[in-house]
């Protein structure tokens, strides 16, 4: 599979989120995972499309996403020079015999637990997508009764930003 | 002539890169001044208008305090430049009729919103202006969806304004509610919702700025009841924010020189024109590249015009239903030239086997295009006019430095393939009148001087095969989205916008029954179209194809009466020369091939109301030449079951 990462900075004006969904929707692009929130700019919002990119070529999708009024720039993260997270809550099932084993994983992980109750732990882990599935393969065992799991958020490294100086080189708009 | 302020954008440019050998677009949220650029060009640009235009833009661009959102929405209009609307009214648009009623801005009061969207489609491609409609909420505003729809696929500059339920209603399900802006985000360049009256002004001149420069295409703006009636304060010309919009127009010279170096080493070169041509009003610059060049050209349905018929280096249309040497030529070329052309599926054919041999060099404003259907092995991002004119002088530098390529070979090829395989047709056996003559007559008695509007179908294809075109923007008709009903709409359009141009809307009996009743409309604004209906009784393109691959069944295509027995009724239903008569139009009708000229010429010499020739053909015409759905161009049939001989060893 290919797997691209897309940073999108946006108009923060209501319907955009509909435009882009629409668009991926309509032109047969596949998205992995999307994420939207406010950035350092309240002008701005900042979307982060994880994309498939087999069936479409990712130049492709990008030039139509370009065309959108309301998308100011995409910059595509390679993984190498990008911190990408994900954030995930997970309600395991954890009856005092089998506690101390959910709780020695939620250490090795480094994930938190943020609520406890007699049959079950609640955990908040972050992490590359990769290590929030080995997260989850470990605790499957243990019975997992429900999780949440957010998009990829993600920003390049380095003192370069997508906006104000030094700015990150846009995705070619032509090829 | 007037010009509109977005036209002279469209023309200038916004945000143009500031160096030419700037490929990626940076959409720097910073960059503003290119926008207040466009902004103080737009409103410079009035200066140049005809008088009484001017007066009138000058005169609503006079900033004024405590109006109403529905009169800054009209001012606006006029400050903007717009001659005429096409529209009807309704509860939610209401408040801004009535300040429409006193201003110089024209409204056409149509039958159908559909027949006000295609009017507008239809003024802009005749004028090289915006076109501009009005609807109320709800069913006002969604019947406008089909020819925002077919706008978008046509690139087709046209604003609509829609009145949308007051804003505390909207989301309730609300009497005559519908999320137009959301139903109509696939089929827009761009639309609004305008949620505070003191935004009326700018979102109006964004909306006309973004229709018309770049790819041009539809905008829709929708303003709430209770928007358009809150007090504002109304000043012109307002700062356009569109901070991710900045269309790059000027191509990159590199890429452009090596364009040039391909051409000049072309043995079998083609210019392939499209819609893109005319857009940018580029056929002189595209006149003075074939002129350089030497190579054969060829017009899509949507440039058909851009190149006269009449050059000898005019090859016709390629395409589904293009001529045998147009498709030939592009099959076997090693070098095209694509010019503001998108690689459509019924152009290319089975895509994989589409020009096998050829290199291509894709010149188009909308980078998307570039490499979506077919690579391209030179790709230039800009505007068509700017684009070809580089081209000339790049390929002018060739020609000094010695490399000018030799044609004559291929010319001798295509010229073979032009003499063996003309376009024509036969003559019904059952003695009907054949559907081919009667355009081509009209085409030769209108001239080159009308313009043509066609439905879609058959008469479309015959249309754009049979009538000679000469000159820019005296073609019209529904591309890529293929609306039926397009042609009477869009013709009265292009009759208001050039009123002292003949204006013929070529339709079948179909297409007819779909938009005939804005000829009402047409009488009674004293809009005097003429409309050949090409009446073979059927939907005749389905048809066709029913009788070449679904074995003759005709399910659902007749339209005519018919007796148990098959044979025709005497009833004709509808009678198109009453059902004229009944619109308030001159109903005339011709049967036989010995009347086709006389009531021809009766239809031109009729200018104070509207005309419809009910043309009776036979049913079984077919269009030809043919490349079947999905098959390769290679495969083309030059007529039924007669498949051509190309001498493969010559090329």
């Amino acid at each position: 599979m290919s797997r691209h990462t897309l940073s999108v900075l946006v108009e923060n004006k209501s319907g955009v989120l509909a435009r882009v969904a629409a668009l991926f929707s309509r032109r047969g692009f596949n998205i992995e995972s999307l994420a939207v929130g406010p950035t350092e700019n309240p002008d701005l919002s900042r979307m982060t499309i994880v994309v498939d990119a087999d069936t479409q070529p990712l130049e492709q999708i990008t030039k139509q996403l370009n065309k959108l009024i309301e998308i100011i720039k995409i910059v595509e993260l390679d993984s190498a020079a990008a911190v990408q997270r994900e954030l995930l809550l997970v309600k395991v099932r954890a009856p005092m015999a089998e506690r101390t084993q959910v709780l020695q994983t939620a250490e090795l992980f480094r994930a938190r637990v943020v609520d406890v109750n007699p049959d079950t732990v609640t955990l908040e882990a972050t992490g590359t997508p990769d290590k929030l599935q080995a997260l989850l393969a470990v605790l499957a065992p243990l019975g997992i009764k429900e999780m949440a799991q957010s998009g990829t958020v993600a920003l390049g490294r380095g003192p370069r930003s997508m906006s104000g100086a030094g700015t990150l080189r846009p995705v070619e708009r032509s090829a | 002539m007037t010009t509109t302020p977005s036209e002279h954008a469209a023309r200038t440019g916004p945000g143009e890169p500031d160096s030419r050998d700037r490929v990626s677009q940076d959409r720097d949220s910073q960059d503003r001044d290119s926008q207040d650029r466009a902004t103080r060009e737009a409103a410079a640009s009035l200066t140049g208008v005809e008088t009484t235009a001017r007066s009138i833009a000058e005169a609503a661009a006079e900033p004024v305090t405590g109006i109403t959102g529905a009169q800054s929405l009209v001012r606006s209009l006029e400050a903007v430049g717009v001659e005429v609307i096409f529209g009807i009214p309704g509860g939610a648009i209401l408040p801004a009729y009535d300040p429409l009623f006193d201003s110089a801005v024209r409204h056409v009061l149509v039958r159908h919103e559909q027949g006000a969207g295609h009017a507008a489609t239809g003024y802009a491609q005749a004028t090289g202006k915006v076109g501009v409609c009005m609807a109320t909420s709800g069913p006002g505003a969604t019947n406008l969806v089909t020819p925002l729809a077919d706008a978008h696929m046509d690139s087709v500059p046209i604003v609509a304004i829609t009145g949308q339920v007051p804003s505390a209603a909207i989301g309730t399900d609300a009497f005559q509610e519908a999320d137009i802006r959301g139903i109509t985000m696939p089929v827009t360049k761009h639309n609004f919702l305008v949620t505070d009256a003191a935004e009326i002004p700018q979102r109006i001149a964004e909306a006309f700025h973004l229709a018309s420069t770049g790819r041009p295409g539809p905008v829709l703006v929708d303003i709430p009841k209770d928007v358009l009636q809150a007090t504002t304060d109304f000043a012109w010309p307002p700062r356009l924010d569109l901070p991710g919009y900045k269309p790059t127009t000027r191509p990159h010279g590199k890429q452009v020189r090596e364009a040039a170096a391909l051409i000049a080493g072309a043995r079998r070169p083609v210019l392939y024109v499209g819609g893109g041509v005319l857009k940018a009003a580029a056929t002189e610059e595209l006149a003075a590249l074939a002129a350089l060049t030497g190579a054969p050209v060829i017009t899509t349905l949507m440039a058909r015009g851009a190149f006269p018929d009449s050059h000898p280096q005019n090859l016709g249309m390629p395409g589904m239903h293009g001529n045998v040497t147009a498709v030939t030529a592009l099959q076997k070329s090693d070098v095209i030239v694509a010019l503001g052309a998108r690689f459509d599926d019924r152009v290319t054919g089975n895509l994989a086997s589409f020009a096998p041999h050829a290199q291509v060099v894709h010149a188009d404003i909308d980078p998307a295009e570039i490499g979506k259907n077919r690579k391209a092995d030179v790709p230039i991002v800009g505007d068509a006019k700017e684009t070809i004119a580089q081209l000339t002088e790049a390929l002018r530098a060739e020609h000094e430095a010695g490399r000018t390529p030799d044609l004559a070979a291929w010319w001798t090829q295509l010229d073979d393939w032009r003499a063996r395989y003309p376009l024509g047709y036969d003559w019904p056996e059952d003695g009907s009148l054949s559907p081919q003559y009667v355009i081509e007559r009209l085409g030769a008695i209108a001239g080159p001087d009308a313009i043509y509007a066609a439905g879609v179908g058959q008469h479309q294809m015959w249309a754009a095969q049979f009538v000679k075109y000469e000159k820019p923007g005296t073609w019209l008709n529904s591309g890529g989205l293929g609306t039926m009903g397009y042609a009477v709409p869009a013709a009265m359009g292009a009759k208001y916008g050039r009123p002292d141009t003949t204006v013929w809307a070529i339709d079948g009996d179909g297409c007819f029954q779909m938009t005939n009743q804005e000829l009402a409309t047409c009488a009674m604004e004293g809009i005097p179209v003429k409309i050949a209906v090409i009446n073979n009784g059927n939907l005749g393109m389905v048809r066709q194809w029913q009788t070449l691959f679904y074995e003759g069944r005709y399910s659902n295509t007749r339209l005519h009466a018919r007796n148990a027995d098959g044979t025709p009724k005497a009833v004709r239903i509808p009678d198109f020369v009453l059902l004229a008569e009944a619109l308030g139009c001159v109903g005339l009708r011709c049967e036989s091939k010995d009347d086709v000229d006389a009531v021809i010429e009766k239809a031109m010499a009729i200018n104070d109301a509207p005309v419809v020739i009910d043309f009776v053909v036979g049913h079984d015409a077919q269009v030809w030449p043919m490349v079947a759905a999905g098959a390769s161009n290679d495969d083309i049939l030059a007529a039924r079951d007669v498949r051509p001989v190309f001498g493969e060893g010559q090329v």
